[in-house]
Protein backbone atom coordinates (compact mmCIF):
# COMPACT_ATOMS: atom_id res chain seq x y z
CA UNK A 1 0.00 0.00 0.00
CA UNK A 2 2.87 2.28 0.95
CA UNK A 3 4.62 1.51 -2.33
CA UNK A 4 1.41 2.06 -4.28
CA UNK A 5 1.30 5.58 -2.85
CA UNK A 6 4.95 6.19 -3.75
CA UNK A 7 4.35 5.09 -7.34
CA UNK A 8 1.16 7.15 -7.36
CA UNK A 9 2.98 10.30 -6.29
CA UNK A 10 5.73 9.86 -8.85
CA UNK A 11 3.18 9.41 -11.62
CA UNK A 12 1.11 12.34 -10.49
CA UNK A 13 4.18 14.59 -10.36
CA UNK A 14 5.00 13.26 -13.84
CA UNK A 15 1.75 14.64 -15.25
CA UNK A 16 2.46 18.10 -13.95
CA UNK A 17 6.18 18.07 -14.84
CA UNK A 18 5.23 18.53 -18.50
CA UNK A 19 2.65 20.77 -20.19
CA UNK A 20 0.54 17.63 -20.70
CA UNK A 21 -1.53 18.15 -17.57
CA UNK A 22 -2.35 21.77 -18.31
CA UNK A 23 -3.09 21.20 -21.99
CA UNK A 24 -5.31 18.29 -21.09
CA UNK A 25 -7.27 20.15 -18.45
CA UNK A 26 -7.81 23.19 -20.65
CA UNK A 27 -9.01 21.10 -23.58
CA UNK A 28 -11.21 19.00 -21.34
CA UNK A 29 -12.89 22.06 -19.87
CA UNK A 30 -13.26 23.79 -23.23
CA UNK A 31 -14.72 20.74 -24.92
CA UNK A 32 -17.08 19.86 -22.11
CA UNK A 33 -18.31 23.46 -22.07
CA UNK A 34 -18.74 23.62 -25.82
CA UNK A 35 -20.62 20.33 -25.92
CA UNK A 36 -22.92 21.41 -23.12
CA UNK A 37 -23.86 24.78 -24.57
CA UNK A 38 -23.79 24.15 -28.31
CA UNK A 39 -24.47 20.45 -28.86
CA UNK A 40 -26.39 19.88 -25.63
CA UNK A 41 -28.58 22.96 -25.84
CA UNK A 42 -28.12 23.82 -22.18
CA UNK A 43 -30.12 27.08 -22.39
CA UNK A 44 -32.69 25.90 -24.92
CA UNK A 45 -33.80 23.03 -22.71
CA UNK A 46 -34.80 25.65 -20.15
CA UNK A 47 -34.27 23.27 -17.24
CA UNK A 48 -32.16 23.62 -14.12
CA UNK A 49 -30.28 20.37 -14.68
CA UNK A 50 -26.89 19.27 -15.95
CA UNK A 51 -28.21 16.53 -18.24
CA UNK A 52 -26.86 18.46 -21.22
CA UNK A 53 -23.46 18.49 -19.56
CA UNK A 54 -23.27 14.87 -18.49
CA UNK A 55 -24.82 13.43 -21.65
CA UNK A 56 -21.67 13.94 -23.66
CA UNK A 57 -19.18 12.62 -21.16
CA UNK A 58 -18.83 9.19 -22.72
CA UNK A 59 -17.93 10.77 -26.06
CA UNK A 60 -15.65 13.27 -24.43
CA UNK A 61 -13.81 10.48 -22.61
CA UNK A 62 -13.59 8.47 -25.80
CA UNK A 63 -11.14 11.02 -27.15
CA UNK A 64 -9.52 12.41 -24.02
CA UNK A 65 -9.03 9.41 -21.74
CA UNK A 66 -6.81 7.49 -24.17
CA UNK A 67 -4.60 10.59 -24.19
CA UNK A 68 -3.99 10.13 -20.46
CA UNK A 69 -3.65 6.37 -20.51
CA UNK A 70 -1.53 5.92 -23.63
CA UNK A 71 1.74 6.77 -21.95
CA UNK A 72 1.20 4.80 -18.74
CA UNK A 73 3.15 1.71 -19.79
CA UNK A 74 4.07 2.30 -23.45
CA UNK A 75 6.41 5.08 -22.39
CA UNK A 76 8.04 2.92 -19.70
CA UNK A 77 8.59 0.20 -22.26
CA UNK A 78 9.99 2.55 -24.87
CA UNK A 79 12.48 4.26 -22.56
CA UNK A 80 13.36 1.08 -20.69
CA UNK A 81 12.37 2.53 -17.31
CA UNK A 82 10.10 -0.47 -16.88
CA UNK A 83 13.28 -2.41 -16.12
CA UNK A 84 14.24 0.06 -13.43
CA UNK A 85 10.74 0.11 -11.94
CA UNK A 86 10.33 -3.65 -11.90
CA UNK A 87 13.74 -4.27 -10.31
CA UNK A 88 12.98 -1.92 -7.43
CA UNK A 89 11.33 -3.54 -4.42
CA UNK A 90 7.84 -2.84 -5.79
CA UNK A 91 5.42 -5.61 -6.69
CA UNK A 92 3.68 -5.77 -10.03
CA UNK A 93 0.30 -5.17 -8.37
CA UNK A 94 1.60 -2.08 -6.57
CA UNK A 95 3.00 -0.65 -9.79
CA UNK A 96 -0.16 -1.35 -11.79
CA UNK A 97 -2.41 0.06 -9.10
CA UNK A 98 -0.27 3.11 -8.36
CA UNK A 99 -0.11 4.10 -12.00
CA UNK A 100 -3.81 3.54 -12.57
CA UNK A 101 -4.83 5.48 -9.47
CA UNK A 102 -2.63 8.40 -10.49
CA UNK A 103 -4.25 8.54 -13.93
CA UNK A 104 -7.69 8.23 -12.37
CA UNK A 105 -7.02 10.94 -9.81
CA UNK A 106 -5.76 13.18 -12.59
CA UNK A 107 -8.95 12.59 -14.59
CA UNK A 108 -10.81 13.33 -11.37
CA UNK A 109 -9.04 16.68 -11.03
CA UNK A 110 -10.08 17.60 -14.58
CA UNK A 111 -13.64 16.56 -13.86
CA UNK A 112 -13.74 18.47 -10.57
CA UNK A 113 -12.59 21.61 -12.36
CA UNK A 114 -15.89 21.66 -14.25
CA UNK A 115 -17.49 22.91 -11.01
CA UNK A 116 -18.29 26.38 -12.47
CA UNK A 117 -21.04 24.79 -14.52
CA UNK A 118 -22.52 23.39 -11.35
CA UNK A 119 -22.35 26.86 -9.75
CA UNK A 120 -23.97 28.30 -12.90
CA UNK A 121 -26.91 25.96 -12.84
CA UNK A 122 -27.44 26.63 -9.15
CA UNK A 123 -27.36 30.35 -9.83
CA UNK A 124 -29.88 30.06 -12.65
CA UNK A 125 -32.34 27.79 -10.96
CA UNK A 126 -32.96 25.07 -8.41
CA UNK A 127 -31.45 21.84 -9.75
CA UNK A 128 -31.57 18.55 -7.87
CA UNK A 129 -28.03 18.57 -6.45
CA UNK A 130 -28.34 14.94 -5.40
CA UNK A 131 -28.72 13.94 -9.03
CA UNK A 132 -25.76 16.08 -9.97
CA UNK A 133 -23.55 14.48 -7.32
CA UNK A 134 -24.63 11.01 -8.49
CA UNK A 135 -23.87 12.02 -12.07
CA UNK A 136 -20.41 13.24 -11.09
CA UNK A 137 -19.80 9.89 -9.35
CA UNK A 138 -21.02 8.03 -12.42
CA UNK A 139 -18.84 10.08 -14.71
CA UNK A 140 -15.82 9.48 -12.51
CA UNK A 141 -16.50 5.74 -12.44
CA UNK A 142 -16.84 5.67 -16.20
CA UNK A 143 -13.54 7.52 -16.54
CA UNK A 144 -12.00 4.78 -14.38
CA UNK A 145 -13.40 2.13 -16.73
CA UNK A 146 -11.97 3.85 -19.77
CA UNK A 147 -8.64 4.36 -18.02
CA UNK A 148 -8.35 0.71 -17.01
CA UNK A 149 -8.91 -0.33 -20.63
CA UNK A 150 -6.34 2.26 -21.69
CA UNK A 151 -3.77 1.14 -19.11
CA UNK A 152 -4.10 -2.43 -20.33
CA UNK A 153 -3.71 -1.47 -23.99
CA UNK A 154 -0.75 0.76 -23.13
CA UNK A 155 1.05 -2.24 -21.66
CA UNK A 156 0.69 -4.11 -24.96
CA UNK A 157 2.81 -1.74 -27.02
CA UNK A 158 5.83 0.55 -26.94
CA UNK A 159 4.08 2.99 -29.25
CA UNK A 160 1.85 5.62 -27.66
CA UNK A 161 -0.02 6.38 -30.87
CA UNK A 162 -1.00 2.74 -31.24
CA UNK A 163 -2.04 2.71 -27.60
CA UNK A 164 -4.23 5.78 -28.20
CA UNK A 165 -5.94 4.46 -31.31
CA UNK A 166 -6.56 0.95 -29.99
CA UNK A 167 -7.87 2.25 -26.67
CA UNK A 168 -10.23 4.62 -28.45
CA UNK A 169 -11.45 1.77 -30.67
CA UNK A 170 -12.14 -0.55 -27.73
CA UNK A 171 -13.83 2.20 -25.76
CA UNK A 172 -15.92 3.02 -28.80
CA UNK A 173 -17.20 -0.55 -28.77
CA UNK A 174 -18.09 -0.22 -25.10
CA UNK A 175 -20.08 2.89 -25.91
CA UNK A 176 -21.58 1.58 -29.14
CA UNK A 177 -23.05 -1.49 -27.42
CA UNK A 178 -25.58 0.76 -25.80
CA UNK A 179 -26.57 2.78 -28.86
CA UNK A 180 -29.76 2.19 -30.79
CA UNK A 181 -27.73 1.51 -33.95
CA UNK A 182 -26.21 -1.64 -32.53
CA UNK A 183 -29.28 -2.69 -30.59
CA UNK A 184 -31.62 -2.23 -33.56
CA UNK A 185 -29.28 -4.22 -35.77
CA UNK A 186 -29.49 -7.03 -33.23
CA UNK A 187 -33.27 -7.04 -32.74
CA UNK A 188 -33.78 -8.35 -36.29
CA UNK A 189 -32.37 -11.74 -35.48
CA UNK A 190 -30.76 -12.06 -32.07
CA UNK A 191 -32.51 -13.65 -29.09
CA UNK A 192 -33.57 -11.31 -26.32
CA UNK A 193 -30.96 -12.46 -23.83
CA UNK A 194 -28.15 -11.62 -26.25
CA UNK A 195 -29.50 -8.12 -26.75
CA UNK A 196 -29.74 -7.66 -23.01
CA UNK A 197 -26.24 -9.00 -22.59
CA UNK A 198 -24.78 -6.65 -25.20
CA UNK A 199 -26.63 -3.73 -23.72
CA UNK A 200 -25.41 -4.63 -20.24
CA UNK A 201 -21.80 -4.44 -21.45
CA UNK A 202 -22.25 -0.86 -22.51
CA UNK A 203 -20.62 1.94 -20.55
CA UNK A 204 -23.33 4.40 -21.51
CA UNK A 205 -26.18 2.22 -20.29
CA UNK A 206 -24.75 1.98 -16.78
CA UNK A 207 -23.53 5.54 -16.81
CA UNK A 208 -26.82 7.12 -17.86
CA UNK A 209 -28.62 5.11 -15.18
CA UNK A 210 -26.36 6.68 -12.55
CA UNK A 211 -26.47 10.11 -14.24
CA UNK A 212 -30.24 10.16 -13.96
CA UNK A 213 -29.74 10.04 -10.23
CA UNK A 214 -30.22 6.36 -9.61
CA UNK A 215 -27.00 5.32 -7.91
CA UNK A 216 -27.70 1.60 -8.24
CA UNK A 217 -25.06 -0.66 -6.71
CA UNK A 218 -25.25 -2.93 -9.74
CA UNK A 219 -24.09 -0.12 -12.00
CA UNK A 220 -21.29 0.77 -9.60
CA UNK A 221 -20.34 -2.89 -9.41
CA UNK A 222 -20.25 -3.02 -13.21
CA UNK A 223 -17.63 -0.27 -13.46
CA UNK A 224 -15.63 -1.66 -10.56
CA UNK A 225 -15.51 -5.08 -12.21
CA UNK A 226 -14.46 -3.56 -15.54
CA UNK A 227 -11.64 -1.76 -13.74
CA UNK A 228 -10.54 -4.85 -11.82
CA UNK A 229 -10.67 -7.07 -14.90
CA UNK A 230 -8.63 -4.73 -17.07
CA UNK A 231 -6.10 -4.00 -14.33
CA UNK A 232 -5.60 -7.73 -13.96
CA UNK A 233 -5.05 -8.01 -17.72
CA UNK A 234 -2.75 -5.01 -17.40
CA UNK A 235 -0.59 -6.96 -14.95
CA UNK A 236 -0.49 -9.97 -17.24
CA UNK A 237 0.47 -7.76 -20.18
CA UNK A 238 3.30 -6.09 -18.23
CA UNK A 239 4.62 -9.47 -17.14
CA UNK A 240 4.60 -10.67 -20.73
CA UNK A 241 6.10 -7.49 -22.12
CA UNK A 242 9.24 -7.83 -20.03
CA UNK A 243 10.51 -10.60 -22.26
CA UNK A 244 10.52 -8.30 -25.26
CA UNK A 245 11.88 -5.12 -23.74
CA UNK B 1 26.60 -13.69 -2.12
CA UNK B 2 25.54 -14.04 -5.72
CA UNK B 3 24.87 -17.53 -6.93
CA UNK B 4 23.96 -17.92 -10.56
CA UNK B 5 22.59 -21.42 -10.72
CA UNK B 6 22.18 -22.98 -14.16
CA UNK B 7 20.41 -19.94 -15.54
CA UNK B 8 18.87 -20.53 -18.94
CA UNK B 9 16.77 -18.26 -21.12
CA UNK B 10 15.27 -19.12 -24.44
CA UNK B 11 13.53 -16.56 -26.66
CA UNK B 12 11.56 -18.62 -29.15
CA UNK B 13 14.18 -20.65 -30.97
CA UNK B 14 17.09 -18.54 -29.78
CA UNK B 15 19.05 -19.76 -26.80
CA UNK B 16 20.07 -16.43 -25.28
CA UNK B 17 21.55 -17.84 -22.09
CA UNK B 18 22.47 -21.48 -21.95
CA UNK B 19 23.01 -23.02 -18.53
CA UNK B 20 25.24 -20.41 -16.90
CA UNK B 21 26.50 -20.93 -13.35
CA UNK B 22 28.95 -18.94 -11.27
CA UNK B 23 29.24 -17.54 -7.75
CA UNK B 24 30.44 -14.18 -6.58
CA UNK B 25 31.73 -13.82 -3.02
CA UNK B 26 31.85 -10.74 -0.79
CA UNK B 27 34.77 -8.52 -1.76
CA UNK B 28 34.91 -9.72 -5.34
CA UNK B 29 34.48 -7.51 -8.37
CA UNK B 30 33.60 -9.73 -11.27
CA UNK B 31 33.84 -8.53 -14.84
CA UNK B 32 31.16 -10.13 -16.95
CA UNK B 33 32.43 -10.12 -20.50
CA UNK B 34 31.34 -11.24 -23.87
CA UNK B 35 30.71 -10.05 -27.39
CA UNK B 36 27.51 -8.09 -28.03
CA UNK B 37 24.55 -10.44 -27.99
CA UNK B 38 26.37 -13.06 -25.92
CA UNK B 39 23.72 -12.96 -23.19
CA UNK B 40 25.29 -10.64 -20.61
CA UNK B 41 22.31 -8.35 -20.18
CA UNK B 42 19.83 -11.21 -20.29
CA UNK B 43 21.72 -12.95 -17.49
CA UNK B 44 21.71 -9.78 -15.41
CA UNK B 45 18.02 -9.23 -16.03
CA UNK B 46 17.29 -12.70 -14.73
CA UNK B 47 19.56 -12.30 -11.69
CA UNK B 48 17.80 -9.07 -10.71
CA UNK B 49 14.33 -10.57 -11.05
CA UNK B 50 13.25 -8.64 -14.12
CA UNK B 51 13.15 -11.59 -16.50
CA UNK B 52 11.85 -15.00 -15.57
CA UNK B 53 14.39 -17.68 -16.50
CA UNK B 54 13.38 -20.57 -18.75
CA UNK B 55 15.30 -22.80 -16.33
CA UNK B 56 17.63 -22.43 -13.37
CA UNK B 57 17.61 -19.63 -10.83
CA UNK B 58 19.77 -17.08 -9.08
CA UNK B 59 20.25 -16.56 -5.36
CA UNK B 60 21.23 -13.25 -3.83
CA UNK B 61 22.33 -13.38 -0.18
CA UNK B 62 20.66 -16.80 0.06
CA UNK B 63 17.33 -15.52 -1.28
CA UNK B 64 15.99 -17.18 -4.39
CA UNK B 65 15.01 -14.65 -7.01
CA UNK B 66 12.02 -16.73 -8.09
CA UNK B 67 10.73 -17.40 -4.59
CA UNK B 68 11.56 -14.15 -2.79
CA UNK B 69 11.85 -11.52 -5.51
CA UNK B 70 11.25 -8.63 -3.09
CA UNK B 71 13.98 -9.75 -0.67
CA UNK B 72 16.33 -10.02 -3.62
CA UNK B 73 15.40 -6.63 -5.04
CA UNK B 74 15.97 -4.98 -1.66
CA UNK B 75 19.52 -6.31 -1.53
CA UNK B 76 20.57 -5.43 -5.06
CA UNK B 77 21.65 -2.14 -6.52
CA UNK B 78 21.08 -2.47 -10.22
CA UNK B 79 22.06 -0.25 -13.09
CA UNK B 80 20.19 -1.52 -16.15
CA UNK B 81 21.76 -1.31 -19.58
CA UNK B 82 21.72 2.26 -20.87
CA UNK B 83 20.78 3.61 -17.40
CA UNK B 84 17.08 4.18 -18.16
CA UNK B 85 15.43 6.91 -16.05
CA UNK B 86 12.28 9.01 -16.24
CA UNK B 87 13.35 11.91 -18.45
CA UNK B 88 11.02 14.56 -17.00
CA UNK B 89 12.12 14.11 -13.40
CA UNK B 90 14.91 16.16 -11.91
CA UNK B 91 17.82 14.22 -10.45
CA UNK B 92 16.77 15.33 -6.98
CA UNK B 93 13.16 14.17 -7.42
CA UNK B 94 14.36 10.94 -8.95
CA UNK B 95 16.71 10.12 -6.07
CA UNK B 96 14.01 11.05 -3.59
CA UNK B 97 11.63 8.63 -5.27
CA UNK B 98 14.26 5.89 -5.14
CA UNK B 99 14.89 6.59 -1.45
CA UNK B 100 11.16 6.29 -0.69
CA UNK B 101 10.80 3.07 -2.63
CA UNK B 102 13.82 1.74 -0.77
CA UNK B 103 11.96 2.44 2.45
CA UNK B 104 13.85 5.51 3.70
CA UNK B 105 12.03 8.48 5.12
CA UNK B 106 12.76 11.89 6.57
CA UNK B 107 16.27 12.57 7.77
CA UNK B 108 17.55 9.13 6.87
CA UNK B 109 16.38 9.56 3.28
CA UNK B 110 18.10 12.95 3.08
CA UNK B 111 21.24 11.40 4.49
CA UNK B 112 21.27 8.55 2.01
CA UNK B 113 20.63 10.87 -0.88
CA UNK B 114 23.39 13.23 0.23
CA UNK B 115 25.89 10.38 0.49
CA UNK B 116 24.96 9.05 -2.94
CA UNK B 117 25.26 12.53 -4.43
CA UNK B 118 28.69 12.99 -2.88
CA UNK B 119 29.94 9.64 -4.11
CA UNK B 120 28.82 10.32 -7.66
CA UNK B 121 29.56 14.07 -7.64
CA UNK B 122 26.12 15.12 -8.76
CA UNK B 123 25.73 18.23 -6.65
CA UNK B 124 25.69 20.66 -9.57
CA UNK B 125 22.87 19.14 -11.58
CA UNK B 126 20.26 18.20 -9.00
CA UNK B 127 17.57 20.56 -10.15
CA UNK B 128 17.89 19.75 -13.85
CA UNK B 129 15.50 17.37 -15.57
CA UNK B 130 17.36 14.14 -16.29
CA UNK B 131 16.50 14.63 -19.94
CA UNK B 132 18.81 17.63 -20.19
CA UNK B 133 21.86 16.00 -18.60
CA UNK B 134 24.93 14.89 -20.51
CA UNK B 135 25.54 11.20 -20.93
CA UNK B 136 28.16 11.19 -18.20
CA UNK B 137 25.86 12.84 -15.68
CA UNK B 138 22.97 10.55 -16.60
CA UNK B 139 25.15 7.53 -15.98
CA UNK B 140 26.18 8.98 -12.63
CA UNK B 141 22.55 9.56 -11.64
CA UNK B 142 21.95 5.92 -12.54
CA UNK B 143 24.87 4.89 -10.35
CA UNK B 144 23.65 7.08 -7.48
CA UNK B 145 20.30 5.29 -7.74
CA UNK B 146 22.01 1.90 -7.54
CA UNK B 147 24.18 2.90 -4.56
CA UNK B 148 21.61 4.78 -2.56
CA UNK B 149 20.66 1.98 -0.18
CA UNK B 150 24.27 0.82 0.19
CA UNK B 151 23.38 -2.65 -1.12
CA UNK B 152 25.40 -5.77 -0.47
CA UNK B 153 25.19 -6.73 -4.11
CA UNK B 154 25.78 -4.41 -7.05
CA UNK B 155 24.94 -5.43 -10.57
CA UNK B 156 26.00 -2.83 -13.11
CA UNK B 157 25.30 -3.32 -16.80
CA UNK B 158 27.95 -1.41 -18.75
CA UNK B 159 28.49 1.32 -16.13
CA UNK B 160 31.08 3.19 -18.20
CA UNK B 161 29.49 2.85 -21.63
CA UNK B 162 29.56 6.16 -23.46
CA UNK B 163 31.67 8.02 -20.90
CA UNK B 164 34.80 9.96 -21.71
CA UNK B 165 38.15 8.73 -20.34
CA UNK B 166 38.01 10.99 -17.27
CA UNK B 167 34.51 9.89 -16.39
CA UNK B 168 35.44 6.26 -16.94
CA UNK B 169 38.30 6.71 -14.54
CA UNK B 170 36.02 8.26 -11.91
CA UNK B 171 33.45 5.49 -12.19
CA UNK B 172 36.14 2.85 -11.92
CA UNK B 173 37.59 4.55 -8.84
CA UNK B 174 34.11 4.57 -7.36
CA UNK B 175 33.60 0.88 -8.02
CA UNK B 176 37.02 -0.02 -6.69
CA UNK B 177 36.35 2.02 -3.57
CA UNK B 178 33.19 0.08 -2.83
CA UNK B 179 34.56 -3.38 -3.46
CA UNK B 180 35.16 -4.22 0.20
CA UNK B 181 32.14 -5.80 1.77
CA UNK B 182 30.13 -6.04 -1.41
CA UNK B 183 29.77 -8.48 -4.23
CA UNK B 184 29.91 -6.59 -7.51
CA UNK B 185 29.29 -7.71 -11.06
CA UNK B 186 29.93 -5.34 -13.92
CA UNK B 187 29.33 -6.20 -17.52
CA UNK B 188 31.50 -4.57 -20.08
CA UNK B 189 33.17 -5.14 -23.36
CA UNK B 190 36.04 -2.82 -22.53
CA UNK B 191 38.89 -5.09 -21.55
CA UNK B 192 41.09 -2.46 -19.95
CA UNK B 193 38.25 -2.05 -17.47
CA UNK B 194 38.63 -5.63 -16.37
CA UNK B 195 42.32 -5.14 -15.68
CA UNK B 196 41.58 -1.87 -13.91
CA UNK B 197 38.84 -2.92 -11.49
CA UNK B 198 38.03 -6.62 -11.59
CA UNK B 199 39.42 -9.35 -9.41
CA UNK B 200 37.90 -11.95 -11.68
CA UNK B 201 36.54 -12.21 -15.19
CA UNK B 202 33.73 -14.41 -16.44
CA UNK B 203 33.63 -14.52 -20.21
CA UNK B 204 30.58 -15.76 -22.08
CA UNK B 205 29.95 -16.34 -25.75
CA UNK B 206 26.77 -17.55 -27.37
CA UNK B 207 25.10 -17.86 -24.00
CA UNK B 208 27.73 -20.11 -22.46
CA UNK B 209 30.64 -19.49 -20.09
CA UNK B 210 33.90 -19.92 -21.97
CA UNK B 211 36.28 -18.68 -19.28
CA UNK B 212 36.12 -17.91 -15.55
CA UNK B 213 39.40 -16.76 -14.17
CA UNK B 214 41.56 -13.90 -12.85
CA UNK B 215 42.69 -11.24 -15.30
CA UNK B 216 46.30 -12.37 -14.70
CA UNK B 217 45.55 -15.94 -15.57
CA UNK B 218 43.68 -14.83 -18.69
CA UNK B 219 46.64 -12.72 -19.70
CA UNK B 220 48.90 -15.71 -19.42
CA UNK B 221 46.86 -17.30 -22.18
CA UNK B 222 47.88 -14.56 -24.58
CA UNK B 223 50.09 -15.90 -27.35
CA UNK B 224 52.82 -13.37 -26.57
CA UNK B 225 52.57 -13.54 -22.77
CA UNK B 226 56.03 -13.31 -21.16
CA UNK B 227 57.72 -13.14 -24.53
CA UNK B 228 60.71 -10.78 -24.73
CA UNK B 229 60.82 -8.13 -27.40
CA UNK B 230 64.23 -6.86 -28.40
CA UNK B 231 65.34 -3.99 -30.63
CA UNK B 232 68.80 -4.46 -31.97
CA UNK B 233 71.09 -3.33 -34.76
CA UNK B 234 72.30 -6.89 -35.32
CA UNK B 235 69.49 -9.46 -35.27
CA UNK B 236 71.72 -12.24 -36.49
CA UNK B 237 74.05 -11.91 -33.48
CA UNK B 238 71.10 -12.04 -31.09
CA UNK B 239 69.68 -15.12 -32.73
CA UNK B 240 73.04 -16.81 -32.51
CA UNK B 241 73.45 -15.83 -28.86
CA UNK B 242 70.03 -17.19 -27.91
CA UNK B 243 70.31 -20.49 -29.72
CA UNK B 244 70.08 -23.28 -27.20
CA UNK B 245 69.18 -21.09 -24.17
CA UNK B 246 66.88 -22.92 -21.74
CA UNK B 247 63.21 -21.98 -22.00
CA UNK B 248 63.46 -20.25 -25.36
CA UNK B 249 61.05 -21.84 -27.79
CA UNK B 250 61.65 -19.63 -30.80
CA UNK B 251 63.13 -16.32 -31.88
CA UNK B 252 61.01 -14.56 -34.47
CA UNK B 253 61.49 -11.44 -36.57
CA UNK B 254 58.65 -9.01 -35.95
CA UNK B 255 59.91 -6.28 -38.24
CA UNK B 256 63.26 -4.85 -39.19
CA UNK B 257 65.56 -4.79 -36.14
CA UNK B 258 62.81 -6.08 -33.86
CA UNK B 259 62.84 -9.62 -32.52
CA UNK B 260 60.42 -11.53 -30.35
CA UNK B 261 61.70 -14.27 -28.11
CA UNK B 262 58.94 -16.76 -27.35
CA UNK B 263 59.28 -18.80 -24.18
CA UNK B 264 58.28 -22.43 -23.87
CA UNK B 265 54.89 -22.80 -22.21
CA UNK B 266 54.74 -21.45 -18.69
CA UNK B 267 58.36 -20.36 -18.37
CA UNK B 268 59.81 -16.93 -17.76
CA UNK B 269 62.83 -16.32 -19.93
CA UNK B 270 63.77 -12.72 -19.45
CA UNK B 271 66.58 -13.50 -16.98
CA UNK B 272 68.06 -16.26 -19.10
CA UNK B 273 67.82 -14.14 -22.22
CA UNK B 274 69.48 -11.18 -20.52
CA UNK B 275 72.30 -13.33 -19.17
CA UNK B 276 72.94 -14.98 -22.52
CA UNK B 277 73.03 -11.65 -24.34
CA UNK B 278 75.39 -10.05 -21.82
CA UNK B 279 77.68 -13.03 -22.03
CA UNK B 280 77.90 -12.81 -25.83
CA UNK B 281 77.96 -9.01 -25.66
CA UNK B 282 75.21 -8.80 -28.29
CA UNK B 283 74.08 -5.28 -29.17
CA UNK B 284 70.69 -4.39 -27.59
CA UNK B 285 68.95 -1.04 -28.03
CA UNK B 286 65.79 -1.93 -26.16
CA UNK B 287 64.36 -4.94 -24.34
CA UNK B 288 61.05 -5.49 -22.67
CA UNK B 289 58.76 -8.27 -21.52
CA UNK B 290 55.29 -8.52 -23.07
CA UNK B 291 52.39 -9.06 -20.69
CA UNK B 292 50.09 -10.06 -23.46
CA UNK B 293 46.86 -8.33 -24.31
CA UNK B 294 43.44 -9.26 -23.00
CA UNK B 295 41.99 -8.29 -26.36
CA UNK B 296 43.89 -11.13 -27.97
CA UNK B 297 42.78 -13.58 -25.31
CA UNK B 298 39.20 -12.38 -25.59
CA UNK B 299 39.18 -12.82 -29.34
CA UNK B 300 40.82 -16.19 -29.09
CA UNK B 301 38.32 -17.44 -26.51
CA UNK B 302 35.10 -15.99 -27.88
CA UNK B 303 35.75 -16.64 -31.56
CA UNK B 304 36.06 -20.38 -31.04
CA UNK B 305 32.38 -21.05 -30.61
Amino acid sequence: MMNTMIVFRREMAGYFATPLAYVFIVIFLALSGALTFFAGGFFESDQASLIAFFNFHSWLYLILIPAISMRLWAEERRTGTIELLMTLPVTLAEAVLGKFLAAWAFAGVALALTFPIWLTVNYLGKPDNGVIIAAYCGSFLMAGGFLAVGAFVSALTKNQVIAFVVTAAICFLFIAFGTSVVLNALTEWAPGWLIDFVRSLSFTDHYSAIARGKLDLRDVFYFVSVIVLFLFLNGVAVERSKASS
Amino acid sequence: MIEIDHLTKRFGLIMAVDDISFDVARGEVVGFLGPNGAGKSTTMKMATGFLRPTAGTARICEFDVLEDPLEVKQRIGYLPEGAPMWPDMTSAAFLKFIARVRGFDGAEADDRIRTAIEKTQLAGVLEQPIDTLSKGYKRRVGLAQALLHDPEVLILDEPTDGLDPNQKHEVRELIRGMADGKAIVISTHILEEVEAVCSRAVIIANGRIVADSTPEELLSRAPDHNSVTIRTSNPAAIKAALAGVDGVAAVQDIEENWLSVRPTAGSVVVDAVGAALREKDAPIDELHVERGRLDDVFRQITAKG
